[in-house]
């Protein structure tokens, strides 16, 4: 896995680890991204991670473009030693499947559906193999989740599932992106899920919703006080799903400022991980217990 | 004192010169689109280049005025009026507490830029006063102004009027635009010709254009490579693993419609890039109305450093024009 080094402008750096998503070519990018923020080079003013590539903004007045390519290229063989280890925080998200909300907006962009004749999570649900929705969600949920990129609009997750590729959903994105998206809508486009931070257009498959809010710039919730965005890359997430009692009850409790997701912290180690995956999971996802 | 919002136009915005430092969180930069433009009104009206002053997108709002105050308006030429008389753009001009700016018709640019001294003093979200709507974050409560909004101004003390940008220091796009770019990012995934036809082919606005991104039609469609798509790169042949845009990045979802990313751009996706607009024709685009024909120009690195430079010497001179 060599990356690959292209100017975007005369003010940003793109580098692209890989081509293919994967858990090494994340957290390659992830290692390339904590050393440059350690160098704390002067000229860079943006450090952005991302699902197997990264991008660098900087300031040409201050470091010549080609002086920051060759410092980040020398960075690259220490990302290759580095350990894949990570110390971060596992966090459960509550998710009501096949809420009312998203099955309102579904319906109503439905020609712009691959399958106009039934929902997201059917269609997603029927063309990875899954029995009933039933067990598509069991699958959605039962494994843990990697934040690998947080972006496109603000504080939106990127989640990658946590088991082997073969095991790994995925689902095209819609024919053409909707104009609209219930806020903390949970999607799934290609190999990634996300949560939605804010209404607002969107391509990606609906198969529920949450009710905890992962940006806000009043930062009303107790979670949210010291940033208004929740998630980091590194994070991993739990889905745990809920019905309708549960939801409004959290939902009240999130009005009531009163709502903090169940979170720990967690080391997690990629070799470890890939050793016996299953297994590892069980054991990550203790610490919620 | 405070500015009374009683037409707001059609999407007037708060804006500075924007909140950099968040794009890893998937917050724009934000701020004015035409920065020279804004930072020329603040000159003239004895503001800080980066005070917050108003955008306003091919029509003027009409604002009422709590208190004397010196403004100037800069950008696309929109003419402004004080209670019915019009006043010259890029020129600062008095408005008395009591009476109301209004606009005339659009001549040409899509943005004018519109700065009262004092600027204008809506609380600072992130470090900055720009609106990024879709966040509901910064400008007057994390939206555009609507009627009835009443706007916080800074105090002023109110410097002279009557002081100009020369004309040869005013830019609007006129004729023909090039938008100078870098090639490169993922234009590898199109074939050599289709590379040459990129640059070749006129391009034409779309309707689809605004603080996000400016969307293009008019050229030929794009050829890609043959390829098997990489693991969770998503099935058509212009998608990639999402990944970071950069600002002026070119993307072509399906390979037709070529967009530029400006200042409240989407931080990432998975679609492919051909390159990126350089820093100093970002402006430019700005004031591009739709249906305008442009160009895309390849250049080298050392002629978008070289353009960079140049524009700063400009900007020395604007500030050098009004000292």
């Amino acid at each position: 896995m060599s990356a690959r080094y292209s100017f975007g402008g005369d003010e940003q750096i793109f580098v692209e680890v890989d081509e293919a998503m994967s858990l090494d070519a994340f957290f390659k990018s992830l290692a390339i991204t904590n050393a440059v923020r350690d160098a704390d080079i002067d000229g860079v003013t943006e450090i952005c991670p991302a699902n197997a590539s990264f991008q660098i903004g900087f300031n040409p007045d201050k470091i010549h473009p080609e002086a920051l390519l060759e410092q980040l290229k020398s960075m690259e063989s220490v990302a290759d030693t580095a350990e894949s280890r990570l110390t971060t925080r596992i966090i459960e998200v509550p998710v009501f499947y096949q809420d009312p909300w998203t099955h309102e907006t579904l319906m109503r962009f439905r020609e712009r559906h691959q399958d106009p004749s039934g929902s997201d999570i059917e269609y997603a649900a029927r063309i990875n193999g899954y029995a009933s929705v039933e067990d598509f969600i069991t699958a959605h949920s039962a494994s843990p989740w990697f934040v690998s990129m947080v972006g496109f609009v603000s504080g939106l997750p990127f989640l990658y599932q946590m088991v082997e590729r073969a095991r790994q959903i995925e689902v095209p994105k819609y024919l053409r992106p909707r104009t609209d998206t219930p806020k903390q809508t949970v999607g799934y486009g290609g190999c990634f899920s996300c949560i939605y931070s804010v209404r607002g257009a969107g391509g990606y498959q609906m198969f529920g919703i949450t009710p905890m809010p992962i940006f806000d710039p009043t930062q009303s919730a107790p979670y949210l006080r010291d940033f208004m965005v929740f998630f980091r890359p590194g994070d991993i997430v739990k889905f745990e799903p809920i019905d309708r009692p549960t939801y409004d009850h959290l939902l009240a409790e999130v009005e009531a400022e009163r709502f903090i997701p169940k979170m720990a912290e967690v080391t997690f180690d990629l070799a470890d991980f890939n050793k016996g995956i299953d297994a590892y999971n069980a054991k990550l996802l203790e610490a919620l217990k | 004192m405070t500015v009374t919002v009683i037409n707001p136009g059609l999407l007037t915005t708060i804006q500075d010169l924007g909140r950099p430092g968040y794009f890893h969180l998937g917050i724009p930069v934000g701020g004015a689109m035409d920065r020279r433009a804004l930072i020329a009104a603040n000159l003239l009206v004895g503001n800080d280049e980066g005070a917050a002053g108003l955008e306003a997108v091919f029509m003027g709002p009409e604002l009422e005025f709590a208190d004397d105050r010196i403004v100037a308006v800069c950008g696309a030429d929109l003419p402004p009026k004080v209670d019915g008389t019009e006043m010259p753009t890029w020129t600062s001009f008095r408005v008395k507490g009591g009476q109301r700016l209004t606009f005339d018709y659009l001549k040409s640019g899509a943005r004018a830029y519109i700065a009262i001294s004092g600027g204008i003093d809506t609380p600072l979200a992130l470090g900055s006063r720009s609106t990024y709507p879709i966040g509901a974050l910064g400008g007057f409560k994390g939206r555009a102004i609507a009627a009835g909004d009443e706007l916080p101004l800074g105090p002023s003390d109110l410097p002279k009027d009557g002081r100009y940008i020369p004309t040869e220091l005013r830019r609007i796009p006129t004729g023909d635009v090039e938008l100078r770019a870098l090639p490169g990012l993922y234009i590898h995934r199109i074939t050599a010709a289709s590379q040459t036809a990129f640059f070749e082919d006129t391009w034409t606005v779309a309707p689809e254009a605004d603080r996000m991104g400016y969307r293009f039609r008019g050229g030929r469609p794009m050829e890609f490579v043959e390829r098997e798509q990489p693991f969770g790169a998503g099935s058509d042949p212009s998608n990639i693993t999402d990944a970071c845009y950069p600002y002026g990045s070119i993307q072509i979802p399906g390979g037709t419609e070529p967009i530029v990313l400006h200042r409240d751009a989407v931080s990432g996706g998975g679609y492919f890039m051909v390159g990126t607009v350089i820093s100093a024709d970002m402006d430019l685009i700005g004031q591009l109305q739709p249906n305008k024909t442009v160009r895309f120009v390849a250049v080298t690195m050392d002629e978008a450093l070289a353009a960079r430079h140049e524009q700063r010497a400009e900007f020395a001179k604007l500030r050098d024009s009004i000292a």
